[in-house]
């Protein structure tokens, strides 16, 4: 089976998509997951080619025929959500997509459309086969689309024989975090020494403790402050975290960005080696 | 006046921008993070938190005397929160949404609603402004409940700030809806521009008024100035990079503390926002 690596942070802009990418060009036989789904970033970096291109519905939203409707107003009494008006529309983004009014409608007049919450894609790059999604405007349900796209991936990953999922997740500690973090083998949490960066990396460390989650740290940009890199290094050790990698506040990193290119594939990053080691330090863990 | 401050990408700047203004004007404030998954503005603004309500979600609970085991609610739950064994009820609550299907069909009355605790907001104080931020608790799954209960605590004859979370999903979209104005805080690199996009998507399907600061603005490239001036939209302010910033930041300290010549300019951009929304 197929161990599934997956990179967050709490907070965003700490470098999760950076780090996955470089681990993306480190790591052999591997499937690449971009589980950032509302805000996509992993692509930019891995120039993929679009093989497969699949919709996703995450769930219903009512509609209200008003031929049909007879204002009776039972639907609108039983919404929890408030969701419809005195003229009997329905707001979309209020709307769940329970189905109660459609279920309670006297005359039938409701409808429960399934929604066109956005796409995923099945795309090939030079650094391996790519699983990755887009959310559409406005659309929910980010989190069974994170559960879907890692479902594919696991698939493709058994059939091929793969030995790694890398996981580019998506920041916070909700339901797409939840649906990123979940049957994961390895949690690599990137974080910055900054009070926030730290205080969102604890709360992650709580929510992978709670599913009882292997952790790693990495510590980005730690020479910003040499102070808040100690403290973090204390409290991995006080929690048992190992520190996989500290890696230096860097310019050539952005250029890489805009380059489209991995930190890996970039000739002005001078410090691969880094990310060499904390990648083998991750299967390390698997290999003892 | 509600103005929001958003970004879709993290890290890019929002709760700075929102500290920033909330500090910067004369007027009564209400500054509320709604990043009630990682709530960062109590690290910069050091609130006295006075006030602390829990946010409860309703789930329901079966009384298994007088359950039947039909399967009637697992049958009309859109969210799989509900399996039905001979002899027992398993309750998912974790991914119930509180719609009241179940109690509603349960043909013999055997489901109730009873109170979840997801999280907590937190009522305090800064000098004059006033404070309100929501806690997701760790392990919850939906952030929305605690965000609605955040935006109840608005105080429309103050002017509001609410420091949004990252992304362009519901948690997003929740925060913003409401507002007169909205922020896009965004940086100039391939990740910024993509993400800002997002969020500009999303703010035009809302119908909400917004434009854009970039900040560390000579890091990267110019794609986010151009996109801007291409789709005419407003770039309201541009933070350069600085170390000094960027170490100032990782202390908690608010923007304008070291940097004061910023208080004038986020008034500034206030002033400029008010006169745009008439």
């Amino acid at each position: 089976m197929a161990k599934q690596i997956v990179i967050v942070s709490g907070k965003g802009g700490t470098g999760k998509t950076v780090i996955s990418a470089a681990f993306c060009a480190i790591a052999k036989n591997k499937i690449i997951v971009d589980a950032d789904v509302d805000a996509a970033n992993l692509f930019l970096l891995l120039n993929p080619v679009n093989k497969e291109t699949h919709k996703f519905s995450g769930g219903y939203q009512a509609i209200i025929d008003p031929k049909l409707c007879i204002l009776c107003g039972s639907c609108r009494n039983n919404c929890h959500f408030d969701a419809i008006d005195k003229d009997f529309i329905v707001d979309e983004i209020l709307c769940e997509g329970c189905g109660l009014c459609a279920r309670i409608c006297p005359n039938n007049a409701i409808k429960m459309q399934p929604l066109n919450s956005g796409e995923w894609y099945i795309s090939e790059t030079s650094h391996g086969i790519f699983v990755h999604a887009k959310l559409g405007i406005a659309e929910e349900n980010t989190g069974k689309l994170v559960s879907l796209v890692k479902y594919k991936a696991t698939e493709i990953a058994n059939k091929d024989i793969c030995d790694w999922i890398i996981v580019d997740g998506p920041p916070g500690i909700g339901c797409p975090a939840i649906a990123a973090l979940s049957n994961s083998d390895c949690v690599v949490i990137v974080t910055e020494p900054t009070l926030s960066g730290l205080h969102d990396a604890r709360r992650v460390v709580e929510l992978a403790k709670h599913f009882s989650l292997p952790l790693k740290f990495i510590i980005n940009k730690y020479d910003l402050n040499l102070e808040i890199t100690e403290k973090i290094k204390n409290y991995c050790e006080n929690n048992q975290i190992e520190v996989i990698g500290k890696i230096l506040f860097d310019e050539s990193i952005v250029q890489s960005i805009i380059d489209g290119k991995t930190i890996m594939d970039s000739e002005e990053f001078k410090h691969k080696d880094v990310l060499v080691h904390a990648w083998n330090k991750i299967t390390n863990t698997f290999n003892n | 006046m509600i103005i929001a401050i958003a970004s879709g990408k993290g890290g890019t700047g929002k709760t700075t921008v929102a500290v920033s203004l909330a500090l910067s004007i004369e007027k009564d404030v209400q500054l509320l993070d709604s990043d009630v998954e990682e709530p960062n503005v109590s690290i910069f603004l050091k609130p006295d938190i006075n006030k602390k309500e829990n946010v409860y979600i309703k789930v329901p609970q079966v009384d298994l005397e007088k359950c039947t085991f039909c399967g009637k609610c697992s049958s009309v739950c859109a969210f799989n929160a509900i399996a039905v064994v001979p002899g027992s009820v398993n309750i998912f609550t974790e991914l119930c949404h509180s719609c009241g299907a179940c109690k509603h069909f349960c043909p013999t009355e055997a489901i109730s609603e009873v109170d979840k605790i997801i999280g907590t907001i937190e009522i305090g104080k800064k000098d004059e402004i006033d404070f309100i931020q929501g806690k997701l608790n760790v392990g919850q799954a939906m952030p929305t409940p605690i965000i609605n209960a955040v935006k109840k605590q608005i105080n429309y004859s103050k002017q509001t700030f609410i420091d949004a979370p990252p992304g362009t999903s519901c948690s997003m979209v929740n925060s913003v809806m409401d507002a007169d104005y909205c922020i896009l805080v965004t940086e100039p690199t391939p990740f910024g521009l993509n993400d800002l996009k997002l969020s500009v998507d999303v703010l035009i399907k809302l119908k909400i008024a917004f434009g854009v600061i970039i900040n560390r603005c000579d890091i990267g490239n110019n794609e986010v100035e151009k996109y801007c001036q291409k789709q005419n939209i407003k770039i309201l302010m541009k933070i350069p990079f600085s170390r000094k910033i960027a170490e100032s930041y990782s202390l908690g300290k608010p923007l304008i503390e070291d940097f004061p010549e910023y208080k004038e300019k986020f008034h500034k951009l206030f002033v400029a926002i008010e006169n745009d929304c008439g």
